[in-house]
């Protein structure tokens, strides 16, 4: 017999032996790609968990898995909770994305979220916050309030999601300060405190005193914090524990609302897949406390570019923009479209430096 | 008082039980860590021990724990044969991603082509591979005296590197929207090394097993396994015998290369099945403990490389039914590796009640 039969048999005869005692509680899992104690990525997506069980109480039921290595350990960690009796299963990485598909082929009758991915199957949805809007809105502060007018940025891997979040900033920064230069390091990693540290002191050393991140951990606020006169903002998560120092507002996901939305079209048996990306005015992306270090009139326009984001009546990569090798990509007015987006693989002009391949 | 005795020989029953007593104590006192979490310790520790192997989805686990263990003990019979010599390869990890990339390049560069031909070239790329990548610090120790622990150990960040770099450029998949990784090799048919992928066979357990027999063979019966002894036991008496070093030491890491190598091949071709930026997991550091768990022993590797594949798929069990945080399944396992240290100590000693007053 073939394991996919196998196992559906299996969690057919289960099924049906619990039947009675789990009729009435949906199991939804989760599986995490850091610990769920990053300060960052992990942490948001188990606060979304968290609200997942607030709001559905005793008639659901999660787990979740932490640390979970990207490739077989995470289609064994997935068909466990498959076979545990989860409904719905959330996965939370990028290179989560072909176990999740090989997994959900296996399950026909369990549903699958796989956050930033892009391929989706029948029973696999796909999710993800467009984290550029945020980028935008920290971009004008950094802009606005760097005296060296060097800006560092660590990157963690060069996919699109993180091109995309660098284009964004520094397109807002340049805006506001023609003398911009952006510092680019590759942390390759998402989460790893003493990389991510080192990169930021790099970046410090070099003379920039805004640092951005596109990585999990608060070690670049720390490293920031340390040096004295550097900014920083929060990534992923609020990381207000740093306000009074260097953070100066931060992009937030908010997983929590879609997470509840999912769960309960699964209770409801009203679950289909879909492709969402959602940004601030869904409300998955927010943005942290501007603090008072800003200046009064750059947090007010901040705000108002938030504001306009939010109705819609903005996007961040309006036209006239060129590519970094001077041709042209959006003419005036022109706004880009989300599948030049999704793929982006290039810098806009400006932005010095390579994208590593 | 209680006092250690040093033993005239190395006692061959403590050699023996050390493993096992190991495990008891980890148990023991990793279910005390459990229970101080608020944790019922006894179902900790059946859910990492028993359900893999006999529980309710044991159909499933069991495939798992060959598909866990077997780059684990490829690798740690490689590092076995120099470690027994002295000889210290820490790099495992290092190879195993070159041999993963050269073996992968080799069946990506037919692609889309069938023939029955690519997959055993592949293998030999794999090795190749790993074993070029090894023969960096073997040469250079050979050489010019430097230290192949710190060479091996630096060559596997190169390694990372290298790997994030091909998984960004020469080896990405041209249709995957520019995201990093390569093609999937369990969409190529003739670059695949799974066997049956519902019985958790693939091609690197053939290849493990094949290994274990060899390697017990090599020492027990083959005048290099000898020199291998020799050598870690009385280098002395191993130069008197005629052992040349440098070429023991260029077969140990060349051999142990080429395993890595081998192990990484099978695992991108099969359970992986791309080249990605976190194809590493540490296999080839968690394959260290491995060979020392199994005393440096093929059969004591084998049935290590099964205990800490055992532990993974438990440990993982245990975190998603009973929220055992990922950190402890990982104080866990380090408990193992503590305590077989620890209680090595009565290989060599024993424990004497001194009854004897001081005068």
């Amino acid at each position: 017999m073939k394991l996919t039969s196998l196992l559906t048999g299996a969690t057919l005869a289960l099924g049906l032996a619990a039947g009675g005692a789990w009729a009435d509680k949906t199991k939804v899992g989760f599986v995490y790609v850091g610990p769920v104690g990053d300060g960052g990525w992990t942490y948001e997506h188990d606060k979304g968990r968290l609200a997942v069980e607030a709001e559905f109480g005793d008639k659901v039921e999660t787990v979740f898995v932490e640390s979970v290595a990207e490739g077989p350990d995470a289609e064994r960690v997935m068909t466990q909770m498959a076979l545990g009796g989860a409904k719905l299963i959330f996965t939370t990485s990028f290179g989560y994305m072909d176990p999740t598909i090989n997994v959900a082929k296996k399950f026909p009758n369990v549903k699958f979220e796989h956050a930033t991915g892009y391929k989706t199957a029948d029973n696999v949805s796909v999710y993800s916050a467009r984290f550029y809007q945020g980028c935008a809105i920290q971009g004008h502060i950094a802009g606005s309030m760097t005296k060296s007018n060097i800006i560092g940025y660590i990157g963690s891997f060069p996919i699109p999601e993180v091109i995309r979040g660098i284009n964004s900033a520094y397109i807002h920064a340049k805006k506001v300060n023609p003398d911009v230069r952006f510092k680019i390091v590759w942390a390759y990693t998402w989460f790893d405190p003493a990389k991510e540290a080192d990169a930021a002191k790099v970046l410090i050393e070099q003379g920039a005193d805004v640092i951005l991140q596109h990585t999990d951990s608060t070690a670049p606020l720390a490293a920031a914090s340390e040096a004295g006169n550097v900014i920083g903002f929060g990534q992923a998560s609020d990381m207000s524990e740093y306000a009074d120092g260097p953070r100066v507002s931060a992009i937030i996901d908010n997983w929590g609302p879609y997470y509840v939305e999912r769960t309960r079209a699964v209770m409801d048996g009203t679950w289909a897949s879909v492709n969402t990306w959602n940004g601030i005015g869904e409300g998955m992306v927010g943005i942290g406390e501007i603090t008072d270090r800003v200046p009064a009139d750059v947090k007010a326009e901040a705000l108002a570019m938030k504001d306009a984001i939010a109705a819609g009546d903005y996007h961040p990569f309006t036209g006239p923009l060129n590519k970094q090798d001077g041709s042209v990509w959006l003419k005036d007015g022109e706004t880009a479209d989300d599948g030049t987006l999704a793929g982006m693989g290039f810098y806009v002009e400006g932005i010095e430096g390579d994208i590593p391949n | 008082m209680i006092v250690l005795e040093k033993r005239p020989q190395p006692s061959r029953a403590w050699s023996l039980a050390t493993p096992l007593v190991a495990v008891l104590a980890t148990m023991v006192f990793g279910g005390l860590l459990f229970a101080v979490l608020g944790k019922n310790p006894v179902e900790a520790i059946r859910i990492i021990f028993y359900d893999p192997l006999f529980g309710e989805f044991a159909f499933y686990y069991r495939p798992q724990l060959l598909v866990k263990g077997a780059p684990l003990v490829l690798i740690a019979i490689g590092l076995s044969l120099g470690f027994k010599a002295g000889i210290w390869n820490i790099g495992a990890e290092g190879q195993y991603i070159i041999g993963a990339i050269t073996g992968a390049g080799v069946g990506l560069a037919f692609y889309p082509l069938e023939a029955w031909y690519i997959f055993p070239l592949m293998v030999i790329g794999g090795a190749l591979g790993g074993w070029a990548w090894a023969m960096i610090p073997a040469l250079l120790k050979v050489r010019f005296g430097t230290n192949e622990i710190l060479v091996s150990l630096m060559l596997v960040y190169v390694a990372e590197q290298l790997l994030a770099s091909m998984s960004l450029g020469l080896l990405k998949n041209p249709d995957g929207f520019g995201f990093p990784g390569s093609r999937n090799l369990n969409d190529y048919a003739s670059a695949n090394s799974w066997i049956s992928q519902d019985a958790g066979m693939h091609w690197g357990v053939v290849a493990a097993m094949i290994a274990v027999i060899f390697s017990y063979i090599l020492l027990n019966r083959h005048m290099l396994g000898f020199h291998i002894r020799l050598t870690g036991e009385a280098p002395r008496a191993a130069k008197f015998a005629g052992v040349n070093p440098g070429r023991l030491i260029l077969f140990c890491l060349g051999a142990s290369g080429a395993l890595a190598g081998l192990a990484g091949l099978f695992e991108v071709a099969g359970p992986t099945g791309q080249i990605s930026i976190d194809f590493n997991v540490g296999y080839g550091f968690t394959a260290i403990i491995v060979a020392f768990l199994g005393r440096l022993h093929p059969v004591g590797i084998l049935l290590a490389g099964a205990l800490m594949a055992l532990t993974y798929i438990g440990g993982e069990i245990a975190q998603s039914q009973m929220g055992l945080p990922a950190a402890a399944i990982q104080v866990f396992q380090g408990m193992l590796l503590f305590f077989l240290l620890a209680f090595d100590i009565l290989t060599n000693y024993r424990v004497r009640l001194n009854t004897r007053k001081v005068a």
